[in-house]
C-alpha cells in the first residue's frame, strides 16, 4: 500500500526530476570530476552547475560551498573547524534542544575539557536570549544554533542573533538541515558563518550535504586528503548526488513560495482539525515562529509508539518523541528541555508534510486519529482516572 | 524499527482482557507516567484460582501486548502455578520480544506478584534496596534480580530488561559492579564446594604432596622424609639423611611439612616425628 507520507523531516523521497537528473551520472557519464581525460573532466562542469544551483538557493557565491556526505559531517566540519580557527578559546555555546549531531559533538568536546554552554528555553522551544548572551565571552569560540527545530519546527532568532555576534566578533554557525528550502534563507541579509544543510531532507538523495562557509571565514578541513572542494573536504565526488543536489535546490526556490503555502495550508488543517476533535491534546512549538510544514501534538495519557504502529496499519507515517521510540529510554530531550509534562511528553506525534500530500492524505489522518487515541485511551489507566477526575478538555 | 512477531501485533491490535474488574480480589499496579509504562492489573480469585483477570496499560505495543498476554496465561491458574510465571514465559508466549523491550515483560510480573500479593494481604514494600538508577527509581535488587534470573552479563541488557541505565548513563558503574558480584559469586560457589576427603584420597595426596612439594627441598640439603603412618588427620613421618641429625628438624617439621600437608590436603593435619 502506497505509504502516507507524513515524516518528511526524517526523510523525504527523491524528487522525480532530481532522479532523472541524477541517472546518467551511474553508467553512462562516471568519470571522476578530477581526471585529466575528458571523459572525467566533461562531469566537472555539471558539478560546477550544482554548486551554482546550491548557491542561488541561499543567496550565497558558489565558492562559499563545501559539499560534504551530510549534515552532521557539516555540523562537525563546522565546529571543529571553529575550534582549530581559535586555538585559544575553549567555550562553546549552543542550545538544549538541538539535533543529536550537534548536542553529542557538544557532550564529547566536555569530556574533551571544553567549557560548554547549553541554553535552555521555554516551553514554546524559544531561547532565553538573556542566559545566552550573558554566557558569551572572549573565550567563546563558536556559537552553534539551530535554524529550525526538527521536532517542533520552532524557529530561532537566527537574524537578530547574527547581528549581535557579529558586533563581538564571535563566530557563528547553524544546523539548518530543516530549514533549508522550506524558509526563505538569505546570507546577504543575515550575518552567519557557517551553514549546514542536508540533501535528503530536500528532496535530494541520502548521503550528500553541505556547509556553506562565508568568505573571509577562517576554515580548517575535517576530513582530510585529496584536493577535492579546494582543498576543503576530501573525498572523490559524489557525482550524481551533487548533481542531484543542485537540482533539488532548484526545485526549492521555484517552490518557495506557492508550493509551501499549499503545503503550510495543509498541515494547518490538519492540526486544528486533529485538537479540534481529539480532547486532552494541544500543539507544541512557537506558533507564530515556525516551519511551515511541521506539527508537533501531545495526546496526554497515551503513548507513542502505540499511536504510531496504529497509523502504520493504515500506512500513514509520522514519529514521535516518545521514549520507546527514542534510541534511549527517555522521552525527546526536545520536549523534555521545553517542559512539557510526562503526561504529554510520551503521547507526542510528529507530522511533517511535504510539498508532494494532498488533502486526501490530510482527511485521511483527520478521520484515523481521533479513533486511534480513543482506542488507545480506553486502554490507559490514566485516562481512566483523569475522567473520574473529571480532567477531560476539549479546546473551544 | 522494531521486529515484532505476529503474535505481539495480534496482541497490540486486538488485545484481550481491557478493562478493570470491579472489586477486584487482587490488585496490581506498576510503572508511572514519567517512565513510559504503566500497568494496572485486577483478578478475581476463587478458591485461590484466578477466575477472571483485566488490565490497563498505558505503553508501547510490546507493553499492550505482554499485558494482553499475560491475562491469558493466568485465567484458569491456581495462584501458586500463576505466580511461578517470570518474564520470559510472557515474552515466550508471544514469540519473543525484541531485546529492548523484555521490561514490559518484567512489567506484566512485577504487576502479577502485587496482584498476588495484594490479594494474599501480604504488604509489598514500594522499593526495597537502594536505588541505583535515578532516571527511573530502578534499586539494586531489582537489577540483581534480573540478572540472575536471566543469566544478564551487560549493562545493554540490564537495561532492556529493567531500564536501568537507559538515562543519563551515571549509574553504569554501579550496575556493571552487580553484573560482576552476580558472575563472580557464581564463580566463587563452585570453587568452595568442599569435597568429602576419604582415607584412601588423604594418603594419595599426602603421598603426593610429599614427594612433589617436600622431599625434593630436603633433597638440596642432603635430607629426606619418609611417610611413617596417618592416624586421621595425625601424620607420622621420619626424617633421613642429614634431616635426621639437624637441629633445625623440628622447625621442618612444623613450619615446612607440615604447612605444606595443610595446604594440599586438609588444614586439619598435623605431622609428627615417629
Amino acid at each position: 500500500m502506497k505509504p502516507v507520507y507524513f515524516d518528511n523531516n526524517a526523510t523525504t523521497k527523491v524528487a522525480p526530476e532530481v532522479f532523472e537528473e541524477m541517472a546518467p551520472y551511474f553508467v553512462e557519464f562516471y568519470g571522476n570530476p578530477s581526471s585529466m581525460h575528458s571523459f572525467g573532466g566533461q562531469v566537472a562542469s555539471k558539478v560546477s552547475e550544482a554548486r551554482q544551483r546550491i548557491a542561488n538557493l541561499i543567496n550565497a557565491s558558489p565558492d562559499e560551498i563545501i559539499i560534504t556526505s551530510c549534515g552532521s559531517e557539516s555540523d562537525n566540519t563546522a565546529i571543529f573547524s571553529a575550534l582549530r580557527s581559535n586555538p585559544g578559546k575553549k567555550h562553546i555555546v549552543t542550545s538544549m534542544v538541538e539535533h543529536p549531531a550537534i548536542k553529542n559533538l557538544f557532550k564529547h568536546l566536555e569530556k574533551d575539557g571544553y567549557q560548554t554552554t547549553f541554553v535552555p528555553v521555554d516551553n514554546k522551544g524559544r531561547l532565553n536570549l538573556d542566559i545566552f548572551y550573558n554566557s558569551l565571552s572572549e573565550n567563546t569560540a563558536i556559537v552553534s544554533l539551530m535554524w529550525a527545530n526538527n521536532e517542533t519546527g520552532t524557529l530561532f532568532p537566527i537574524e537578530e542573533i547574527g547581528k549581535e555576534l557579529k558586533k563581538r566578533k564571535i563566530t557563528f554557525h547553524t544546523d539548518a538541515v530543516q530549514a533549508m528550502g522550506k524558509i526563505d534563507i538569505d546570507v546577504e541579509k543575515i550575518n552567519v558563518d557557517m551553514i549546514s544543510f542536508s540533501g535528503h531532507k530536500i528532496h535530494a538523495p541520502k548521503g550528500v550535504g553541505g556547509l556553506y562557509v562565508r568568505k573571509g571565514t577562517r576554515f580548517s578541513p575535517f576530513l582530510i586528503g585529496g584536493h577535492q572542494e579546494k582543498g576543503r573536504r576530501a573525498g572523490t565526488e559524489n557525482l550524481a548526488s551533487i548533481i542531484g543536489l543542485g537540482k533539488a535546490c532548484e526545485l526549492a526556490e521555484k517552490h518557495m513560495t506557492g508550493e509551501n503555502e499549499k503545503m503550510k495550508k495543509l498541515r494547518d488543517k490538519l492540526e486544528n482539525e486533529l485538537v479540534k476533535r481529539i480532547p486532552n491534546s494541544f500543539i507544541n512549538g512557537d506558533l507564530d515562529n515556525r516551519l511551515p510544514n511541521t506539527s508537533s501534538i501531545s495526546f496526554e495519557y497515551v503513548e507513542g509508539e502505540s499511536i504510531l504502529l496504529m497509523l502504520d496499519e493504515y500506512s500513514i507515517c509520522a514519529s514521535s518523541g516518545s521514549a520507546c521510540t527514542s534510541g534511549s529510554l527517555e522521552p525527546s530531550h526536545v520536549l523534555r528541555a521545553m517542559g512539557i509534562p510526562f503526561t504529554a511528553a510520551h503521547g507526542t506525534i510528529r507530522f511533517s508534510l511535504s510539498v508532494y500530500n494532498t488533502e486526501e492524505e490530510v482527511d485521511l489522518v483527520i478521520e484515523k486519529m481521533p479513533q486511534i487515541i480513543e482506542k488507545l485511551r480506553d486502554m490507559s489507566p490514566f485516562w481512566q482516572e483523569a475522567v473520574k477526575e473529571g480532567k477531560v478538555k476539549y479546546k473551544d | 524499527m522494531w521486529e515484532y512477531t505476529d503474535k505481539v501485533k495480534e496482541h497490540f491490535l486486538n488485545p484481550r482482557n481491557v478493562g478493570t474488574i470491579e472489586d477486584a480480589d487482587g490488585v496490581g499496579e506498576v510503572g508511572s507516567l514519567s517512565c513510559g509504562d504503566a500497568l494496572t492489573l485486577t483478578v478475581s480469585i476463587e478458591n485461590d484460582i484466578i477466575k477472571d483477570a483485566k488490565f490497563k496499560t498505558f505503553g508501547c505495543a510490546s507493553a499492550i501486548a505482554s499485558s494482553s498476554a499475560l491475562t491469558e496465561m493466568i485465567i484458569g491458574k491456581h495462584i501458586d502455578e500463576a505466580k511461578e510465571i517470570t518474564n520470559d514465559d510472557i515474552s515466550d508466549f508471544l514469540g519473543g520480544l525484541p531485546k529492548e523491550k523484555m521490561h514490559c515483560s518484567v512489567m506484566g510480573r512485577d504487576a502479577l506478584e502485587r496482584a498476588i500479593a495484594n490479594y494474599r494481604g501480604e504488604k509489598i514494600e514500594k522499593k526495597e534496596g537502594t536505588i541505583v538508577c535515578e532516571c527511573f527509581g530502578i534499586t539494586d535488587l531489582e537489577i540483581q534480580r534480573a540478572v540472575s534470573e536471566n543469566n544478564l552479563t551487560t549493562i545493554d541488557e540490564v537495561t532492556s530488561y529493567v531500564k536501568a541505565g537507559g538515562g543519563c548513563s551515571n549509574c553504569h558503574d554501579e550496575i556493571q559492579k552487580i553484573i560482576d558480584s552476580s558472575i563472580g559469586g557464581g564463580i566463587q560457589i563452585i570453587d568452595k564446594k568442599p569435597e568429602k576427603l576419604t582415607t584412601v584420597k588423604k594418603l594419595k595426596l599426602i603421598e603426593e604432596t610429599l614427594e612433589r612439594e617436600i622431599r625434593p627441598q630436603l633433597s638440596k640439603d642432603g635430607g629426606d622424609i619418609e611417610l611413617v603412618d596417618i592416624d586421621g588427620n595425625t601424620v607420622f613421618v621420619k626424617l633421613c639423611g642429614s634431616c635426621s641429625t639437624c637441629k633445625k628438624s623440628e622447625m621442618t617439621l612444623k613450619n615446612y611439612v607440615e604447612a605444606k600437608l595443610r595446604e594440599f590436603v586438609t588444614h586439619e593435619i598435623t605431622v609428627e616425628e615417629a
